[in-house]
């Protein structure tokens, strides 16, 4: 009988509210999207909580038009690419391990380009 | 880099952790310790709000100036402008910091048209676009106009490689006689760290005894083209510059070159931005390497000279610029790029090149027609290329 709580807790977790979220793309990034830079998407529902390692997996298979390693390398970001969650650097928070929420914001800014 | 440190985080999501234990926040500002960060800086790891960050790159820049003595009041300074991040924030800056402290200068943007479509065309724009918001003079030198080639006609004889060759030593000229011809008495160029520790890379790369000597790229001022030069930014990591530009809403343009991805560049910025991964400082560490180098005291360097043909600086009897140029002109496009002396001396001495030689220079294959030269304008009009040999007597131009 003391799996009822945990039971409860991860019907609560399957029915929770999809995550809709701004995703920008700067500095170039842009160009990897069909040269669109602001996306409102919405991500689907699933037991597991969002995080910016599986938002970016999301992104390359749904958003990502062209040259993926241009964009990600292996797990994370092409180095040279800032992330940037609620206007402050991704470094402060956790990076690929912060829990997005719903209307959140994220951008990503390429500084790989010419100056 | 990469983990947080917060043990909640490193266990995963399956085990929902206490809200509080999660970063959704970011820290404290380190240096008013009232508002949230909104950056950590790559050089020392301080996490700074928006408003603290903005007041230090800008006072870091300021102190640079200052420290390098790179101006003297009553100078014109000529900003090489390309319409990207790093200009676009050395106009904005240099021109909010003259006013601030009162350097005394007269600024202005110089921008460089290589001809590239589709490129260049839309970063001038940007340039435009600044130019208009901040009020300062603008001139655009281009390629067609100095040279009788824009970049894309070069590329069309050259071949997908060694384009930035030619794009980097036009330039450098180009940039050179478009402060020479507004009386710009200083160039003032948006390359930052990165930019700076990529060249030091490279330099130590490719054996290059010449550059390494005059510091691997890096240091402050530039003495070998006919204009003092100076990069005002080159401590600022390039992380930070765009940072500066997002925060403050500045408009920019950024595409790669179309001719960019076979440049070798690309393979030292590469390698930099992993090593950047694994200890940020590395960036500013190659920098002060370059700038602290000494060469052993008995190596033969070249010797600091002027070109026969055009007087502008060079270690050959001729500068790079012309001897590109002769190559396009004689439709032998390779003619400067390798090591061809030899047949650069035939050349230079009259003697016919064999079908072979001429063809290991770039000529087209027998057949192919040969392109109209570009028209570079009618004497006495606006679109004339001012005499090469005025460079030697830079003050004393008449127009």
């Amino acid at each position: 009988m003391d799996n009822v709580g945990g039971i409860a807790g991860r019907i609560f977790a399957i029915v929770a509210a999809p995550v809709s979220l701004l995703v920008e793309f700067g500095g170039g990034a842009e160009l990897l999207f069909d040269g669109i830079k602001k996306h409102q998407v919405t991500l689907p529902c699933q037991p597991e909580p969002w995080h910016i390692r599986n938002l970016l997996k999301w992104i390359k298979q749904n958003l990502l038009k062209e040259r993926p390693e241009l964009f990600i390398q292996g797990d994370t970001v092409q180095p040279g690419i800032l992330v940037l969650i609620n206007d402050a650097d991704w470094e402060l928070m956790g990076e690929l391990d912060y829990k997005l929420q719903d209307q959140h914001n994220v951008v990503f800014i390429s500084t790989l380009h010419g100056g | 880099v990469g983990q947080c440190v917060r043990p909640a985080c490193r266990a995963g999501g399956a085990e929902t952790p206490a809200p509080t234990a999660a970063p959704t926040m970011p820290a404290t500002c380190s240096a008013c310790g009232s508002s949230p960060a909104a950056l950590r800086r790559p050089k020392t790891g301080h996490a700074l709000c928006r408003a603290c960050f903005l007041a230090a790159f800008e006072e870091e820049t300021h102190r640079a100036i200052v420290a390098g003595r790179l101006f003297r009041p009553g100078e014109t300074v000529a900003i090489g402008a390309s319409g990207g991040k790093d200009s676009t924030v050395l106009a904005h800056l240099l021109q909010l910091l003259d006013q601030r402290h009162g350097y005394g200068l007269h600024l202005l943007l110089l921008s460089v048209d290589e001809g590239i479509t589709g490129y260049r065309d839309a970063s001038l724009a940007a340039v435009r676009r600044h130019q208009r918001r901040s009020g300062l003079p603008l001139h655009v030198v281009s390629y067609r106009q100095l040279y009788g080639w824009s970049m894309d006609r070069i590329a069309r004889h050259l071949g997908p490689r060694n384009n930035c060759t030619f794009c980097g030593v036009f330039r450098r000229q180009a940039l050179d006689r478009g402060a020479l011809l507004m009386g710009a008495d200083k160039i003032a160029t948006g390359h930052n760290a990165d930019d700076v520790a990529e060249t030091v890379l490279m330099n130590f790369l490719r054996g290059d005894v010449g550059r390494l000597r005059r510091g691997a790229g890096a240091g402050p001022a530039g003495g070998e083209g006919a204009v003092p030069r100076c990069k005002p930014l080159r401590h600022a990591y390039e992380k930070e510059i765009v940072l500066y530009a997002y925060f403050q809403g500045l408009d920019y343009f950024s595409t790669e070159c179309v001719y960019a991805p076979q440049a070798y560049r690309g393979y030292a910025r590469a390698l930099l931005k992993d090593l950047e991964a694994a200890r940020p400082s590395a960036v500013a560490d190659l920098g002060h390497s370059g700038e602290r180098l000494s060469l052993r005291p008995d190596l033969r360097l070249p010797a600091r000279g002027t070109c026969q043909r055009c007087g502008y600086v060079a270690s050959q009897p001729l500068c790079k610029a012309c001897v590109l140029l002769e190559g396009l002109d004689r439709g032998l496009p390779k003619l400067g790029i390798g090591k061809y002396r030899r047949l650069r001396d035939k050349l230079r001495d009259g003697q016919p090149l064999t079908q072979e030689e001429r063809r290991r220079l770039g000529a087209p294959a027998e057949g192919e027609p040969s392109e109209e030269q570009e028209p570079r304008g009618e004497p006495g009009t606006d679109e004339e290329p001012w005499g090469r040999r005025e460079l030697r007597v830079p003050r004393d131009l008449d127009f």
